[in-house]
């Protein structure tokens, strides 16, 4: 950003900037107990940013809540817990591993730890009574999330109601919610995956590791390349090979693919997506193919 | 641990030369509302401004290739790929607005994309209230039905600045000349009584093709520009208003830590004008005056702030300001007025009637109003003015006069549609029932 502007106009990244920092910041004025989703994928990078801004030089005034699956990339909580130092906030993990172990939510060996994760927000939004929490979703990633408002109402079950949406007009965003009820708030709707890139490149923050190019040992099911790990035995005829691979998106280690990669920078990865024919999702998340509606019914239920 | 700082000064030079990685980031927005039933192929049309984008992705095409395959279609049904929930795809139907992008190395899109049918006003009117351009279609064979006269209507309401008539299926009629000039005639007739500072009329057809991206072949007697490259090159930096300074204070940042002791601004977005440090300002419902000493970006002081940005202003004076207050200019300033003359759109089944009590947000501010009076219903068909319904149902647009609990800081909805709107909240269920555009206060 330049001192002034000759012109008065703003790139459409700086508009996006400024949309979601006044996002930030009425959620902020508006609810009781405000917190902020954390998975560590690039999203939610730029979620903190965007927070960060909204607020200097104060302090963001809410904490940031991760949703730990047990499974997730170490490579991604040393992020998280980088920022969350340099930020100095407040950080809840709320595990998964924990839920079962409380019977929260019950691990019957078919269910992926993703679904899990949902009884296990929605548990922790209830104990820490917060009343809006703030997502990474954006609407170019999934046809149902084409419809979400960016102030998406969440019933005392934690649900979607996709068809009895409230209006929601200019940026005049309506925050009122029931006792036992929250709002999710998504201050990235109008970002695609690039305007996220030619953020993080623009912004030069910290981000994990695995979406740059690196060696990995790794093995392919149903299309997809797996990471090696523990949480993720080998299946028969499945082979190990070592890979040279990033991760276009962050989650359950189990379920998250990588693609064979040479992008080792952000610019590298911009020109990557730019030419790339399969959406993030598709590409590389397990959850989403079950079916043409798998991500409808988990938002429904009270997805991020 | 990568970083991206690491990451640019190893490739340094090589930065941005393949695919723009310098030229996006200045790239600027259109945002656009899209209006026209499921028969005039509006669906259609964004299906192909999204495929000849390249935004659309392999995969996407393939399940949607499956689904038209599956259904025994003989063409791949582009419709299938904006319809999002399933009941949608069940009924054949769009429900809810829904939001789409592209990006064309110049600008990037932002579609509101509404349904012709179902809820048709409350979604267009969602819809219509960030766009800078309408896309109103109509099927070249029918030509401007009641349907698009009525879309054309509340575009204007929502004093969207440009219009595009897009007259499709023209591969239907063989490019007939004659049939587009009629069609464009009569709207233009039409858009005479409304408020439309800029209107296009582009023969299309989003099936075969022409004059969506580039100029057909099969109309030489078009002159004008394609679909997309209008898109492109229309010009919005101007729509804004750069002369009536409106700051409406969103947050009070304080940050009570050693390192900024002392530090107190005000956040909001800039609604209008522009501002720079050492402007006189007045403080408003208060009317306190005082000097803005500093504005900041971030970390950064910067000389200037314009519309939308996001930034925190510090006054030199330790005045009283809060969330809802506004800051202007001390020769140009609203009134804080309480009585409030305003179109509304009402959203829900329950009618609206005169001594109706609801929440009001109007910028950062809220609070309550006494539904006064509700003077006419207006025909969105025929621009009829119903003086004799007192009530406004499910879907219906007229024009109230509301009294506030607390003095809005309001401009008219002409002259700046941020501090010209406000929603109306039903204060049991706290659903958004109306949207309102101010003509007046007093």
């Amino acid at each position: 950003m330049t001192q002034t502007h000759a012109d008065y106009r703003l790139s459409q990244l700086d508009q996006l900037e400024a949309e979601s920092i006044h996002i930030f910041r009425e959620v902020a004025a508006e609810f009781e107990k405000p917190v902020l989703m954390f998975s560590g994928g690039k999203d939610s990078i730029v979620m903190m940013r965007l927070a960060e801004k909204a607020f200097y030089p104060a302090k963001i005034p809410f904490p940031v809540l991760q949703v730990d699956t047990g499974y997730d990339f170490p490579e991604v909580l040393e992020t998280r817990d980088h920022w969350v130092s340099r930020l100095g906030v407040r950080l809840i993990v709320a595990s998964v591993e924990q839920a079962i172990a409380d019977g929260v939510v019950v691990d019957d060996g078919k269910t992926s730890r993703n679904r899990l994760q949902i009884g296990t927000l929605l548990n922790a939004i209830e104990e820490n009574g917060f009343t809006a929490a703030f997502g990474g979703g954006r609407r170019d990633e999934e046809k149902a999330r084409a419809k979400e408002r960016v102030y998406s109402h969440r019933d005392d079950f934690g649900q979607w109601d996709p068809k009895n949406q409230r209006p929601e007009l200019w940026s005049l965003y309506n925050g009122r919610i029931h006792g036992g009820e929250h709002m999710r708030i998504f201050p990235l709707s109008n970002w695609t995956e690039l305007d996220i890139w030619h953020y993080l490149a623009q912004e030069q923050v910290e981000i994990p590791s695995i979406y740059f190019s690196h060696q990995r040992r790794v093995f392919q099911r149903d299309g997809m390349w797996l990471s090696e790990s523990e949480f993720n035995p080998t299946r028969d005829g499945e082979e190990v090979q070592e890979r040279t691979v990033r991760f276009r998106t962050v989650g359950d280690l189990t379920l998250t693919g990588c693609v064979e990669s040479e992008a080792d920078t952000i610019d590298k990865i911009i020109d990557e997506i730019a030419i790339a024919r399969v959406t993030e999702r598709g590409a590389t998340r397990g959850d989403d193919r079950f079916s043409e509606a798998a991500m409808e019914d988990r938002k429904k239920e009270g997805y991020f | 641990m990568a970083t991206p700082t690491d990451s640019s000064t190893e490739t340094g030079a090589e930065t941005g030369t393949e695919t723009g990685a310098e030229e996006r980031p200045s790239m600027d927005l259109l945002r656009f509302a899209t209006a026209g039933s499921v028969d005039d192929g509006k669906s259609t049309l964004i299906g192909r401004l999204l495929l000849d984008s390249k935004s659309i992705f392999e995969d996407q095409l393939e399940a949607v290739e499956a689904t038209s395959q599956s259904k025994g279609y003989d063409y791949t049904d582009l419709a299938l790929l904006t319809d999002g929930l399933r009941s949608e795809r069940e009924q054949g139907i769009t429900i809810d607005v829904a939001y789409r992008y592209f990006a064309t190395p110049s600008r990037k899109f932002i579609i509101a994309d509404t349904p012709g049918h179902v809820q048709y006003t409350r979604n267009m009117v969602t819809g219509a209230s960030t766009a800078d351009l309408g896309l109103v279609l109509v099927d070249a064979r029918q030509g401007l039905t009641e349907q698009s006269r009525r879309h054309a209507v509340i575009l204007s309401l929502l004093r969207v600045p440009h219009l595009v008539l897009a007259v499709n299926k023209m591969d239907l009629i063989d490019y007939d000349q004659a049939t587009y000039d009629q069609i464009r005639r009569d709207f233009t007739a039409f858009a005479t009584k409304l408020n439309i500072p800029d209107l296009e009329v582009i023969p299309i057809s989003a099936l075969k093709g022409d004059n969506v991206v580039n100029r057909s072949e099969n109309m030489p007697w078009y002159q004008g520009s394609s679909l997309m490259h209008h898109l492109e090159n229309v010009h919005v930096a101007s729509d804004r208003d750069l002369v009536d300074t409106r700051f409406p204070v969103q947050y009070v940042v304080r940050p009570k830590s050693d390192e900024f002791h002392d530090y107190r601004g005000y956040a909001g977005q800039v609604a209008g004008g522009v501002l720079k440090p050492g402007d006189e300002v007045v403080v408003l419902p208060s009317g306190m005056t005082s000097k803005i000493e500093a504005i900041d970006l971030f970390d950064e002081e910067i000389g200037e702030a314009f519309p939308p940005m996001s930034v925190t202003v510090r006054l030199a004076d330790d005045v009283d300001v809060s969330r809802g207050d506004m800051i202007a200019r001390v020769n140009n300033a609203p009134k804080p007025a309480q009585d409030i003359d305003a179109m509304i759109c009402w959203m829900t089944t329950e009618p609206l009637r005169p001594r109706q009590k609801l929440a009001i947000k109007h910028t950062t501010r809220t609070g309550r109003v006494l539904v006064k009076d509700i003077q006419y219903r207006l025909d969105v068909n025929t621009l009829h003015r119903d003086q004799e319904t007192k009530e406004l149902g499910l879907n219906e647009i007229g024009r109230v006069q509301l009294r506030t609990t607390v003095p809005l800081l309001a401009d008219a909805y002409s002259k700046n549609r941020t501090t010209g709107s406000f929603i109306l909240i039903d204060e049991a269920t706290g659903v958004t029932v109306g949207a309102g555009m101010i003509n007046g206060t007093a």
